[in-house]
């Protein structure tokens, strides 16, 4: 078992749900203290989003942050360069497009990733039939593989990608990018979905904006993911103090 | 497909052309690529499927369309030109051959929509026209640059009952387009087919438009040999992502012609680029040292793309096809020597081909050869854009 999922299932054994917020690397200088911040206020895990040009799974939030990350001057050896200052307790998760990876080299990435504190690592358009180079190089590395489940995957392809996660899988609470939502979401069929394949811890994301949407979404999964209602408030300038706040209003919504 | 002595054949069961192609989506689209493949396998196959698709190609898209023989140009360029005139098509382009098969595609999975990517605005005029024919609801995506460039496209469109969507992200043209689309048709993939207007994408698009594509070179290979010529020595096409490339080379890619795709300089993938991952494929991509997307720019809204389809990647790689790079500064000279010669105003994006062609003849082309050029689409609509650009404006 990768250690990510080691500390993942021991986070649900305590009886707490897992509460993850997602950063967009380099958004800012000092984008790596906000992480640290969140981790205070109680984040779980944290997930480092690395900036893509072509982000086709996010909405405006995210690919606005990307943007401006990429606008100065961020690449992959700047952004592990930087996360080896954050001094956290909490695993440290990428996310990001297949095509960052594949230009600088698998191996290459994934050295470069377990070398700077990353466990794991989420890659939506890598697809669970084009994983199988990656997942082989990381199995030799540490670095645990997440698969996203969405509500449009059937029963049989949940079950695969449920057993083919590490860490934790990922469950799409709606056909959507990332970003605001307010309908309701097929969280809970699709969480059924993974259960039936397996027991690994299972986070719920896409569209949980609100503290109230938090603590619906935690009670269906072990954990929920928060992005885009986060990096809209770093968007508007929001320091340290006021992500610890946002950070507390969800932990206090999901425990 | 390994064989490499038969080419263009389909791709292996991952959807790859040699190291190219595959389907690199969000987990959200692989059951909407996965019910593709098997509804385009089962059409593809079913008599009935393609009887209506000829019959709608000949009733309703003005197929076949005819090869006209170039004397003029031919004369000054001491060259045999023939043009493939896919201009006559219905909305002016070789795009109507795909989006007819698509939207039949469409309502045989039982669904009311579609939704598409343009760059020009041929793919978008197509599919509305295609989605209007059969009564499903259309919503293009367009950049919002290319709203301005191509704007009497955009009121075409909305003639034809399609909703328009201005694209603002990114560089704001194609490639943005298309990311748009794949976010749009997350949401709504249950009701809806992202009729997508290339070889590109995830599998089986690249695959299934070019086959939908094919028509065009197998209606050429019969054309030229009524017109005396067995094989062509070239044949010669522009590529953005290469559906009008991919389907004339179709008819000739187990020949001897050369095949020739003809890049716009400013997105030039394959002399440019480098292998790497975009829009559901593994194709050559202009890219940055770690791996961003750059922009395309090319005066053609059409070939403003910064990849190419996978298949045109493994062509290339195979060293069965050559691909060219042509500037922006010959492209309205060659609109303007095919206007004057032959009376054809070609688009811009085809005009790349015609440039080509007129910069190589006595060289890359000998003398005396006979070439085909896939005549693409029709420059109506880059009239006012090509009025600006002689008067300086």
């Amino acid at each position: 078992m990768k250690p990510l999922e080691t500390k993942l299932r021991a986070v649900r054994d305590s009886g707490r749900k897992a509460l993850v917020p997602y950063f967009m690397a380099g958004l800012t200088p000092d984008w790596t203290q906000h992480v640290e911040a969140a981790v205070h206020a109680g984040a779980d895990a944290v997930e480092i989003g690395i900036p893509f040009s072509d982000p086709m799974m996010d909405g405006v939030v995210i690919q606005e942050a990307a943007l401006t990350s990429l606008a100065r001057g961020t690449n992959l050896d700047s952004i592990c360069a930087d996360l080896a200052k954050i001094s956290v307790d909490v695993p440290l998760i990428t996310m990001t497009y297949f095509n960052i990876f594949h230009h600088y080299g698998l191996e290459r990435s994934i050295g470069k990733l377990t070398e700077s504190g990353i466990e794991g690592a989420i890659v939506p358009d890598l697809s669970l039939e084009e994983s199988g180079p990656w997942h082989e190089i990381s199995n030799s590395y540490d670095l645990a593989n997440i698969f996203l489940v969405a509500p449009s995957t059937n029963t049989e392809r949940a079950k695969l990608l449920a057993q083919a996660s590490e860490g934790f899988c990922y469950a799409s609470a709606r056909m959507a990018v990332t970003g605001k939502s307010s309908d309701e979401g097929d969280a809970a069929q699709v969480v059924a979905g993974i259960r039936a394949g397996s027991d690994i811890p299972t986070y719920v994301g896409i569209g949980i904006t609100t503290p109230k949407q938090a603590k619906d979404a935690s009670k269906i999964g072990d954990g929920v993911i928060v992005g885009s209602a986060l990096v809209q408030l770093l968007i508007d300038g929001a320091g340290p103090g006021k992500i610890e706040e946002f950070i507390t209003s969800f932990r206090l919504a999901i425990d | 497909m390994t064989d490499a002595k038969t080419f263009m054949q389909a791709p292996d069961e991952r959807g790859r052309f040699g190291e190219f192609g595959g389907r690199f989506v969000p987990e959200a689209l692989m059951p909407a690529c996965l019910e593709l493949e098997i509804a385009f396998k089962d059409a593809w196959s079913d008599p009935a499927f393609i009887e209506e698709y000829n019959t709608v190609l000949r009733q309703f898209a003005g197929r076949p369309t005819p090869v006209t023989p170039l004397l003029r140009l031919s004369e000054k360029l001491g060259i045999n030109v023939y043009a493939k005139r896919e201009d006559l098509a219905h909305t002016g382009s070789h795009k109507i051959n795909n989006v007819v098969g698509q939207t039949l595609l469409t309502k045989r999975m039982g669904k009311t929509r579609v939704i598409a990517e343009t760059g020009a605005g041929q793919h978008g005029v197509a599919t509305a026209t295609a989605a209007a024919r059969l009564g499903l609801e259309c919503t293009v995506y367009m950049g919002e640059v290319d709203t301005v460039r191509q704007s009497l496209n955009v009121f075409r469109m909305e003639l034809l009952g399609a909703t328009v969507v201005p694209v603002t992200s990114g560089s704001k043209t194609l490639k943005d387009a298309v990311n748009e689309a794949m976010r749009e048709w997350v949401t709504c993939v249950s009701d809806t087919h992202y009729c997508l207007g290339s070889v590109m994408g995830p599998h089986p698009f690249p695959w299934m438009v070019r086959e939908m594509q094919s028509i065009i070179g197998h209606e050429s290979s019969r054309q030229l040999i009524e017109l005396g010529v067995a094989t062509p020595d070239f044949v010669v096409a522009c590529v953005g992502g290469g559906s009008n490339a991919a389907g004339i080379f179709s008819g000739f890619a187990n020949t001897s012609a050369r095949l020739i795709g003809v890049e716009a300089a400013g997105g030039a993938a394959v002399k440019n680029g480098s292998p790497g991952v975009l829009h559901g494929m593994r194709s050559m991509l202009i890219q940055s040292e770690f791996g961003q997307i750059e922009e395309a720019h090319s005066i053609s809204a059409g070939l403003d793309y910064p990849g190419i389809g996978p298949e045109h990647a493994y062509l290339a790689d195979a060293g069965r096809a050559e691909y060219y790079p042509i500037g922006d500064e010959v492209v309205l000279d060659a609109l303007q020597l095919l206007s004057e010669l032959e009376g054809i105003i070609p688009a811009l994006e085809t005009a790349h081909a015609v440039a080509w062609i007129t910069r190589e003849a006595g060289k890359t082309i000998p003398k005396g050869s006979s070439v085909l050029l896939n005549l693409s689409g029709r420059g109506d609509k880059d009239v006012a854009q090509v009025r600006s650009l002689l008067r300086g404006e």
